[in-house]
């Protein structure tokens, strides 16, 4: 019984609705909209078309960093988890700290393949 | 002998018991332990896309290959559909969240609206998926398969494969790309479609009152969460397999 008002009461009147009204939601929804029109203007017009930007690491980044930034708005907005308890936050947060370990490894491992591995031929391209 | 023993006392720090440690409720902590463990998996499947395309001399250019929009242009016309396809996902997150605003409110009637919304959103991206792979097909990359597969003159690989490279040419870096590409998509397509077979439960359940009668929306959260991060892998997804 005191656990089913638990499920029922704490969870929908206290602070959880605060914080993503619908004016709110619209909000993030502009910014998400805006960082991927950016990536599309820079993808399509200043690489792609106009030829203003090169292919190459700085540009990548670039990429990265807003995809990044994005994550973020949907994680911490739209899932909520901005509003909720501290240490739930650094639960769900921490473990990452593996997967960039496990990124940096990679690719620092596929560099090193890339140097001592090459099965089939590679042809010029005219 | 004259105060409460320490078995007696109430405690109510958030781990002492008796309570959730989060105030969160235990359904909703596990869609959450769910989705972490889930982050893992296709953090995996493009880590490896990474791995391999910095072991490899050289890799398909994404311009060249995800270049048409079905029923519009053939080629051309690059980062367009998939451009489409994220708006459609991410139009249907904010539906969701929608949803869920409106589940607080216990608004029975703008949770349904905003969740066909959602699910509507969620069939027209799986559909845009679909035709996607389609064209690629067509033009001869499958699972294990590209459009030099078969041949054996070097010349005719390097004429087949040539339209999708901007630097040298591999049959391996093709066959890894069409491979992974549709490995990667293929899993968060079937993360999609599993939200929307859970989505139109969660509203046949909001029309039959089911939450009516619970007093809460709570679930409209829950699958919510499962939406949205579908959503952030998409996000992903398209980073790595179209821009980079």
């Amino acid at each position: 019984m005191a656990n089913h008002d638990h499920t029922l009461d704490s969870h929908d009147a206290h602070a959880h609705g605060e914080g993503m009204g619908v004016k709110r939601i619209w909000q993030v929804f502009g910014i998400l909209l805006a960082i991927t029109a950016v990536e599309f203007l820079v993808a399509l017009g200043f690489v792609h078309h106009w030829h203003i930007v090169v292919k190459g690491p700085a540009l990548y980044a670039f990429y990265v960093v807003l995809t990044l930034i994005k994550a973020y708005y949907i994680v911490a907005f739209f899932m909520h988890l901005k509003f909720e308890k501290k240490s739930f936050i650094i639960c769900c947060s921490i473990v990452f700290i593996f997967i960039i370990y496990f990124i940096v490894l990679m690719l620092i491992e596929g560099g090193y393949l890339l140097n001592h591995l090459q099965e089939h031929p590679v042809y010029p391209n005219k | 002998m004259d105060s409460l023993s320490k078995l007696d006392e109430v405690k109510t720090t958030p781990w002492s018991g008796g309570r959730e440690p989060w105030s969160i409720e235990y359904g909703k902590v596990m869609m959450w332990f769910f989705l972490v463990s889930d982050a893992f998996t296709f953090s995996s499947f493009l880590i490896y896309y990474g791995a391999q395309k910095f072991a490899q001399p050289t890799w398909i250019d994404a311009d060249k290959i995800f270049q048409s929009i079905p029923g519009i242009a053939d080629h051309g016309q690059p980062l367009v559909f998939v451009g489409i396809m994220t708006f459609i996902l991410i139009m249907s997150s904010v539906t969701m969240v929608l949803a869920v605003e409106a589940g607080h409110r216990n608004s029975k009637k703008e949770v349904v609206k905003w969740m066909i919304w959602t699910i509507l959103g969620g069939m027209a991206f799986v559909g845009c998926q679909a035709l996607e792979w389609t064209h690629l097909h067509h033009i001869g990359f499958w699972f294990g398969t590209n459009p030099a597969t078969g041949l054996t003159d070097p010349a005719a690989i390097s004429a087949a494969l040539q339209p999708y490279f901007t630097h040298d040419i591999s049959y391996t870096a093709a066959l890894q790309f069409s491979n992974l590409f549709f490995t990667i998509t293929g899993f968060h397509g079937f993360h999609v479609t599993v939200g929307i077979i859970l989505n139109i439960i969660i509203l046949c359940m909001v029309l039959n009152n089911t939450f009516e009668k619970r007093g809460s929306y709570l679930m409209i959260e829950k699958v919510g969460l499962y939406w949205h991060f579908v959503d952030l892998v998409w996000v992903f997804v398209f980073t790595f397999f179209y821009l980079i």
